[in-house]
């Protein structure tokens, strides 16, 4: 067991480093120190960042997943970009993959190829790079969530969820701009998809159009458009919005998860140097390595048996990465609606799921802690994270806005799944077009009451202890369990995050006060040190025993529930 | 502190007794000490592994150099079904070996044998204490008065004129990024395909003409113009990408032909655009009992024994349909280009004379 | 094996062209003139007379006594030896109940029966017969001709039965099987009957030379290289799924590992 410290005796980092006897190491380090610090203040830095402080837990770790991907995509997209040459212009095809030999294709592709086959390691690089996308979107996802199931994006880390909102949108981007550069059958497939989509856009697609691809598709332009994009224009941006994620995540400091010592005061953890270094540290490695193993036992993207882009041919599967799949899936299940009017065209069926819904996603994203905050009025600083059960509400969304992204990302597979599964193709997509609107509900409300649930658990916890498994009989012949008093640092963290009282107060708007009700009516309130303090005289009276049927004691948090105004559930 | 109250730059009141901590604080829990504090022999387990992961990483890495340099590209290791190119699965396997040992032994260390000593540290309010925001907002003020910007109001609002202006240059020079799609040059590309009157169809790849009488009911056949030979480079893509068509025959009597396109088939062998109405990709999943065409990309389904019209999926109008003849040799020729644009949909194109269901 | 049963089919299947232009010439679709095919092969006679008796014991409840199709099954006159082959030695024949589309299966017929079937089928009009092994063959093609007919693969085919021939997805639950392991000889088949929903490939447009090409390009294919397992050759949405599961997955799994604390020693 644990056994709690003081808080006067609380370890915190010492202001001044404690004598020491200097070893051989650190002799040898004094040189290269004292000259650093007198060129750039090196000491100050390290003595501001060595000793700063990371909390640990595994979900912190996603977001450095994404960071780590990141890195292994410059290094490996360097390698690929010594031999890759981004050109459209025709060649006769007369490297080593025998079942191409002889066919007309764009250098891009010439050279992919010559990447694959006739570079030792190459096509490890290629499958490096590929695979590390699919990370870096799928952790940036990750974090993202874990962000917002954690409430980590309230004040002040608005900004930097914004920026991170910004570095999704552009991982997406430029993993399209990347899977498209090799110029195979699939990635030609995409682009002529793209293309489609510009040209969608009311009044300026087909300028839009021209403009993008240099004149009709596919032109001779669009490969290296996309390779300055690729490389140089979302790679800066990447890196820029990266550094600025970064600065102010060292400038708030980390968020931390509830629990005994944890305030919005402090951050509790391990040093950077050197726990926190060899553990980031080695986890870089660690990502690298897997990259590397999934690069050389798992195929991706074999675009040699796609064979060159021609666009009168396609594949059976043609679908983006993943992470373009739900938009996929949305433009798949889009009714065809197009209106005709005048000798104009306007394509609802490819604007509307195309456009339309990347701008509504990543614009919902983004405001989200504006919505939030203004319907809490809260302007306090927050650093204790939630548990994703004190927040039923926001829970709630945010499994209805995953549920409404797996139904559209079934969509954008449903030709794998109708054949994997024996299934009708048109079912699939007749029932996800109802599903998409209905399944979200349905996760939201489920998800709000199993929160609630889960808050009502803790309570039982908070006032009646935990079950020890030891059921005594009375004389009477009753039974009872007896219960054990949870220590103090569970109850703390138990009870330490916030609440929103529901009042209509002169202070907020009615309209904030239904929003208010709707958001945090059906909480559960924490209970009081009053009613803690009793229940805790009650189970003494009782030695410890919790007779079972007994009910009286929900009534006391039952009481104090606030009223509901309406059936929102 | 944990009796005290105070209240911090962020406004925030910490009390142990108010709403938000019914709980007193205990303070962070001192974990006991691990195994590898405690027991010499753990500790020093944990440093052999350690130093062996570390020690292992050389032996990996130079594997990887014997493999580059000596498995030659063609040697395949057999796997059932797959056939591994070697050289990349060693070249992976070492590699990945190597890297991930580093990050395993420094993870090990970092968990068994550095400090496990969890520390805290104070947060300070992302804000500036209030005097040094009043500060701040002095100097600029006084900023201001010194440039007098306060003064002579001109200068900022010139200046900022200045700067907004020097976007226009750089904008306009981006309008040569592509060709003007003014109404001629939407007729001279988009608009048109090198299909004509007397252009044969042939055959996709191998440019074999196609002869009516060789197309059996059902058959199916992927087929370009026959001018599509005489163009170079990027010219065959792009009028690929809109001439592609496919030729196929149907029983006359299982299908509806309009009154309109009664001239425009050769005994039940009917010519549609390959390229989807939808967003672009070329279509030709065609199911020879239901006359049903299927878009691999987005599953929008046309009945070709109807004049192409939708009949599931995302498309909102009729594959164009093109009409065809037979020259004196009995080849398939084009009568005409497609009589409206094919592809998909885009704002300026007038999409009335499209073929709507239950039109003649 | 294969070589020597692929002979023997050769040898029945001429006599068997001569009685089909006779049938047509004659303007008859039903087997009326047993005496004049005699005088050209007397065992073709007796394979035609077996082929019926199987007919109508395993295929007649559907198609028709005759061959003439039911209300259960289509007309069998016309469609010739090959679909007989196609059909029955893929298993997708008999049909063991009505669905959308028959499945490939074990055949339920021996290589004589099927023949024999092969022979009454073809009996009752003329359609195509089952190719001779130089029809289909891979063997000789050239790198260059081999790589063209990948283009006419991914041109002609690749659309439903996917770029590596896994198959894919058609409307209303039908499917395009995988053209995995599939016998050359069945490739060329399917091309020219047209079976169940597939589109003719006649002869004219893709001529048996392209088909060769077509089969050597699809037989390279499953024996080159791969970069590692495949995940089922079905494009990126397996790719997407294993990027979670093995990446994701994976990671996380290391991210547990590296927050988790060191054994404790109480």
């Amino acid at each position: 067991m644990a056994k709690p410290a003081p808080l006067s005796e609380q370890t915190t980092v010492p202001a001044t480093p404690a004598e020491r006897t200097p070893g051989p190491v650190l002799r040898r380090v004094a040189g290269p120190v004292t000259w650093a610090d007198e060129r750039v203040g090196a000491a100050g830095l390290g003595k501001f960042f060595l000793r700063k402080i990371f909390p640990d837990h595994w979900s912190f770790l996603l977001g450095e997943i994404a960071l780590y991907s990141f890195i292994i995509l410059l290094i490996t997209g360097v390698y690929l970009t010594i031999w890759f040459k981004p050109s459209m212009a025709e060649v006769e095809y007369e490297g080593s993959y025998q079942l191409l030999r002889g066919l007309a294709m764009s250098e891009a592709y010439e050279s992919t190829l010559h990447i694959s086959f006739d570079i030792r390691g190459g096509l490890l690089m290629r499958q490096m790079h590929h695979w590390s996308a699919m990370l870096f979107v799928a952790s940036m996802f990750a974090h993202m969530l874990r962000v917002f199931f954690t409430g980590a994006f309230r004040k002040p880390r608005e900004l930097n969820w914004v920026i991170g909102v910004a570095l999704l949108a552009l991982g997406t981007i430029e993993g399209f701009a990347g899977y498209s550069l090799p110029d195979d059958l699939l990635s030609g497939t995409g682009l002529r998809f793209v293309d489609g989509l510009i040209r969608s856009i009311p009044v300026i697609g087909t300028w839009a159009e021209f403009f993008v691809f240099g004149g009709e598709f596919p032109g001779t332009l669009i490969i290296s458009r996309l390779y300055m994009v690729h490389i140089l224009l979302i790679p800066g941006l990447l890196l820029a919005l990266i550094a600025a994620h970064m600065a102010l995540l060292v400038y708030h400091k980390h968020t931390q998860y509830p629990g005994p010592g944890r305030t919005d005061q402090n951050v509790v953890g391990y040093p950077l140097f050197p726990v926190y270094m060899a553990k980031a540290g080695g986890f870089f490695f660690i990502v690298f390595g897997v990259t590397t193993l999934m690069g050389a036992f798992m195929q991706i993207n074999p675009l040699w048996t796609y064979g060159p882009y021609n666009p009168a041919q396609v594949t059976a599967g043609s679908q983006p990465d993943w992470y373009m799949g739900w938009v996929e899936g949305a433009i798949r299940i889009m009714p065809g609606w197009e209106s005709h009017w005048g000798s104009t065209t306007w394509s609802w069926n490819v604007v509307v799921p195309g456009v339309g819904l990347m701008g509504l996603l990543f614009t919902l994203l983004g405001v989200y802690p504006w919505i939030e905050a203004w319907l809490t009025g809260d302007k306090r600083e927050h650093h204790v994270l939630e548990r994703p059960r004190t927040n039923p509400t926001r829970t709630a969304f945010g499994v209805a806005g995953i549920t409404a992204y797996i139904m559209l990302m079934l969509g954008g597979g449903n030709d794998i799944i109708a054949t994997q599964f024996r299934m009708s193709l048109n079912n699939i997509s007749l029932v996800l077009r109802v599903a998409v609107f209905v399944a979200p509900v349905l996760a939201f409300l489920i998800t709000k009451r199993i929160c609630i649930a889960l808050t009502r658990v803790d309570q039982e916890r908070l006032l009646h202890g935990s079950e020890s498994g030891i059921i005594n009989r009375s004389p009477a012949g009753g039974y009872s369990e007896d219960h054990l008093p949870i220590s103090q640092g569970e109850a703390f963290t138990l009870t330490s995050h916030n609440e929103y009282p529901v009042l209509e107060s002169e202070e907020i708007s009615p309209r904030q006060a239904k929003a208010r009700r709707f958001f945090y009516g059906d909480n559960m309130s924490k209970p009081t040190r009053a009613e803690l303090e009793a229940a805790a005289h009650h189970a003494d009276g009782h030695d410890g025993d919790h007779e079972l049927g007994d009910g009286d004691h929900h009534a006391v948090t039952g009481s104090r529930q606030p009223e509901l105004t309406g059936g929102k559930d | 502190m944990s009796t005290t109250e105070r209240e911090d730059r962020t406004g925030l009141v910490v009390r142990s007794d108010d709403d938000r901590y019914p709980v007193d604080n205990p303070g962070v829990e001192h974990e006991p000490p691990r195994y590898t504090d405690t027991d010499e022999r753990a500790g020093n387990g944990a440093y052999r592994f350690v130093v062996t992961c570390f020690g292992l990483v050389p032996v990996f890495a130079i594997a990887f150099v014997v493999i580059y340099f000596a498995v030659p590209k063609n040697l395949f290791i057999d796997l059932g079904a797959s056939h591994l190119m070697a050289q990349h699965v060693l070249l992976g396997l070492t590699l990945g070996m190597a890297i991930l040992l580093v990050g395993v032994g420094a993870v090990q260390w970092a968990r068994l044998l550095m400090s496990d000593e969890e520390m805290t540290e104070e947060r300070h309010s992302a804000a500036s204490s209030a005097e040094t925001r009043a500060a701040a907002i002095d100097i600029v003020y006084q900023g201001l008065e010194e440039s007098q910007l306060q003064r002579r109001k001109l200068i900022g609002r010139s200046l900022l004129g200045a700067l907004g202006i020097l976007v226009v240059p750089a904008v306009v020079t981006l309008a040569d990024l592509g060709p003007w799609p003014t109404r001629s040059v939407r007729a001279q590309t988009i608009e048109r395909t090198i299909w004509g009157p007397g252009v044969r169809l042939v055959n996709d790849i191998t440019y074999k003409p196609i002869r009516a009488a060789d197309l059996e009911i059902g058959q199916l056949v992927n087929a370009e113009p026959e001018n599509l030979q005489e163009l170079h480079g990027h010219e065959v893509l792009v009028e690929k990408a809109k001439a592609a068509i496919i030729v196929v025959r149907m029983d006359p009597n299982s299908i509806k032909i309009p009154e309109s396109r009664s001239s425009w088939h050769v005994n039940g062998i009917l010519c549609y655009s390959k390229i989807c109405t939808h967003v672009g990709c070329p279509i030709s999943l065609w199911e020879q009992q239901t006359h049903h065409l299927l878009c691999p990309c987005h599953q929008s389904t046309f009945d070709l024994g109807n004049s192409g019209v939708v009949v599931f999926g995302p498309a909102g109008r009729s594959l164009p349909q093109l009409p065809i003849s037979t020259d004196e040799e009995g080849y398939l020729i084009a009568t005409s280009d497609f009589p409206v644009p094919v592809g998909p949909s885009y704002f300026e194109r007038d999409s009335r004379n499209d073929y709507e269901d239950g039109d003649n | 094996m294969k070589f020597l049963s692929s002979r023997r089919r050769h040898k029945a299947v001429k006599p068997l062209l001569l009685v089909a232009a006779l049938f047509l010439m004659g303007g008859l679709y039903t087997v009326a003139v047993p005496e004049q095919q005699s005088s050209a092969d007397s065992g073709t006679s007796t394979q035609v007379e077996e082929g019926r008796a199987l007919f109508q014991v395993g295929c007649s409840s559907c198609h028709g006594l005759n061959g003439e199709g039911t209300s259960e099954g289509p007309t069998l006159v016309g469609v010739g030896a090959a679909s007989v082959d196609w059909q029955v030695e893929t298993g997708r024949m008999p049909m063991a109940q009505q669905a959308e589309q028959a499945p490939k299966r074990p055949p339920v017929y021996n290589r004589e029966e099927i023949d024999a079937m092969a022979a009454y089928v073809a009996s009752l009009g003329p359609g195509p017969d089952i190719p001779t092994e130089a029809q289909y063959s891979p063997e000789g093609l050239s790198a260059e001709e081999i790589a063209r007919g990948g283009e006419l693969f991914r041109t002609n085919c690749s659309a439903c039965h996917n770029f590596a021939g896994a198959g894919g997805a058609l409307p209303d639950g039908k499917y395009a099987p995988s053209l995995q392991g599939v016998e050359p000889k069945h490739i060329w088949e399917a091309l020219r009957i047209g079976p169940q929903q597939m589109p003719v490939f006649g002869p004219e447009t893709i001529t048996d030379e392209d088909v060769r090409t077509i089969v050597a390009y699809l037989q390279s294919l499953e024996q080159e290289p791969a970069g590692g397992l495949t995940l089922g050759n079905l494009g990126p949405v397996s790719e997407g799924l294993w990027a979670w599961i093995v990446g994701m997955g994976g990671l996380a799994l290391f991210a547990v590992w590296i927050a988790s604390k060191g054994a404790r020693s109480k």
